[in-house]
């Protein structure tokens, strides 16, 4: 049986409640191999789902098979198929770096020996190998997010669950992490990630699923989730920048052309600018975090949600 | 070989190393955990130099003060002698069995980190017995302990401790005292687990280390007054001490003995039975 040929993940009818919250109300996913990312606010239930697929926690009822393997029944094998890197560095700080690769690597079932080569090569490619032999309570947490997502890779996972893996990095650290995962899913890897932010979805994803209030709220490309919340805006400025009116626009030339040979005639004043709904606008919308209309007060409410 | 002009082979990509496994990996065995785990254990205690002194300090200081400060006092042959040396053949395993539970206390506070730092979770995601953590801060423990009760010992020597016990009757002391060293770490690994926090773990624990105060251990029971005897002649530790010391200063225990490792297998066992029916259950979130 090979795995690489198997849908990535199959769910269906699955709910998972703590007591009387319900997390996950009756999912329905299926998944083919590739790039995968899961968006949704705090508290939407990611993490659950995440640890639900990675064999960490039972779910209430449905069904879910991850690699064609049954998250329950054949939890040992698909353990042998998976890596999760949680949303905390899951490394040991009073060991050093090659200390932890070598440690999951034997885990795994790798030999002493083969950990070993298979850790040195990871860490260069992390850029880790002058930190191979400092203890991990030393280095920065890119450094840390760095190699917990080596030792993840250690014995070379179909698919690797990532939860908010750019979570609390600087700009740098980031961009650097984004890099890393895209070479790992151009070698064939598949991943599973979860984000708070449509730009990493973006960034990283082939598609994108909205998970809010316990169920998917809509999923598809960025772009595609992007046409699904509206189109452009025809923003009039007076000369202290303020908006004095909005108005919706296809966005086409030849809209666009009609609409501005109106504005000119009545007030040729006016500045004029078209705008596309943000990345952010997106997600609040998607998620029901504030209303449909596009507004310029974004900054404040995305300041709600995220606290 | 024919001279061919060669073309420089074209390099194997060095970033191309996702070399997918065919087959779900094996997964260590219990064996493979058990000493990965020991060995990681071991690395923390050796590298935690501060916590590693005082299981070795604390050990010797409790000794000297109840050998040199309380010992001149007591008397606890109850023929109204007193001696430093007396008192320190008579106290001798109650300090053995005190510093031990310090020293078992810190398995509280690393099951603890492991439990609530998401170390764990990755580690239940793979296909190994993960209850090999528990057990291998268990083992780490155990050699912390008994390096401690080796130093005690020695320095117990230093200072004139002297017996005519055979070496069976020295390993049957030193077995009971390392028995119960396994309970208090179980015990305080379980504490651990099920704690939210470090900090809690090692509360929790704090009553464990008072245990040895109130029995034999450090005067008779009957030197205590009526309403505590009864509490401190029945709790596991005065038979584990009295069996102990009887052994180490050349004498043979009664049923003490059996009722020490009695204790002491009850305890494991429901240890052990916690920790299986909750180990399962506990995911950091």
């Amino acid at each position: 049986m090979t795995y690489t040929n198997m849908p990535l993940v199959e769910i269906s009818g699955l709910s998972k409640s703590y007591g009387k919250h319900q997390v996950l109300n009756d999912l329905h996913i299926t998944l083919p191999q590739g790039v995968h990312a899961l968006l949704g606010p705090n508290g939407a239930g990611k993490t659950t789902l995440v640890n639900i697929l990675s064999t960490l926690i039972p779910f209430s009822s449905g069904e879910a098979r991850v690699l064609g393997l049954d998250v329950h029944r054949d939890r040992k094998k698909l353990q042998g198929l998976i890596s999760l890197t949680g949303q905390y560095a899951a490394v040991d700080g009073a060991l050093s770096g090659i200390e932890n690769m070598v440690m999951m690597g034997q885990l795994f079932g790798l030999s002493r020996r083969d950990a070993k080569r298979r850790s040195d090569e990871l860490l260069e490619r992390f850029e880790l190998s002058k930190a191979a032999a400092k203890r991990v309570a030393t280095y920065s947490g890119g450094m840390r997010r760095k190699l917990d997502i080596a030792a993840s890779l250690i014995a070379g996972p179909q698919l690797i669950f990532l939860d908010e893996p750019t979570t609390g990095l600087d700009t740098r650290s980031r961009q650097a992490l984004w890099d890393e995962i895209n070479t790992l899913a151009a070698a064939g890897t598949s991943i599973f990630l979860t984000t708070q932010y449509l730009e990493e979805a973006d960034v990283l994803a082939e598609r994108i699923m909205v998970l809010h209030g316990g169920g998917i709220v809509a999923e598809g490309t960025a772009v595609q989730l992007k046409q699904r919340v509206g189109g452009s805006t025809i923003q009039l400025h007076d000369d202290a920048g303020h908006i004095i009116e909005t108005l919706p626009t296809q966005g086409d030339a030849a809209d666009l052309a009609q609409q501005l040979a109106a504005i000119s005639q009545q007030r040729p004043e006016v500045s004029v600018t078209v705008r596309k709904p943000t990345l952010d606008e997106v997600f609040l919308e998607l998620t029901g975090a504030r209303s449909p209309s596009v507004s310029p007060t974004t900054k404040s409410d995305k300041k709600e949600v995220s606290q | 070989m024919t001279k061919t002009a060669t073309r420089p082979t074209s390099r194997v990509p060095a970033r191309n190393i996702e070399t997918h496994s065919a087959e779900p990996m094996s997964g260590a065995n219990f064996v493979t955990g058990l000493i990965v785990f020991s060995v990681r254990s071991l690395k923390h205690s050796f590298r935690d130099a501060e916590s590693l002194l005082m299981a070795v300090i604390l050990p010797i200081m409790l000794m000297l003060i109840f050998t040199y400060v309380m010992g001149g006092a007591m008397d606890v042959t109850g023929d109204g002698a007193t001696s430093s040396a007396q008192y320190l053949s008579y106290v001798l395993p109650a300090i053995v069995v005190t510093a031990a539970g310090f020293g078992a206390s810190y398995t509280a506070v690393v099951v603890s980190n492991d439990m609530t730092t998401g170390f764990m979770n990755r580690l239940r995601t793979m296909p190994f017995p993960s209850v090999t953590v528990l057990l291998g801060h268990t083992v780490s423990s155990m050699v912390r302990n008994l390096m401690a009760t080796a130093v005690v010992f020695a320095v117990a020597l230093a200072v004139g401790f002297r017996t005519d016990a055979s070496a069976a009757q020295l390993a049957g002391s030193v077995g009971l005292v390392a028995l119960w060293i396994l309970v208090i770490t179980v015990v305080f690994a379980v504490l651990g687990m099920v704690a939210g926090s470090a900090e809690s773990a090692s509360g929790y624990g704090f009553m464990l280390l008072f245990l040895p105060y109130v029995s034999s251990g450090f005067a008779p029971v009957e030197s205590m007054p009526n309403w505590l005897q009864g509490f401190a002649q029945h709790q596991p530790m005065t038979p584990i001490i009295d069996a102990s010391r009887a052994s180490l200063n050349g004498e043979t225990p009664g049923n003490e003995w059996w009722i020490g490792i009695l204790w002491c297998t009850g305890f494991v066992v429901l240890a052990v039975w916690m920790a299986a029916v909750l180990f399962p259950k506990k995911v950091a979130r």
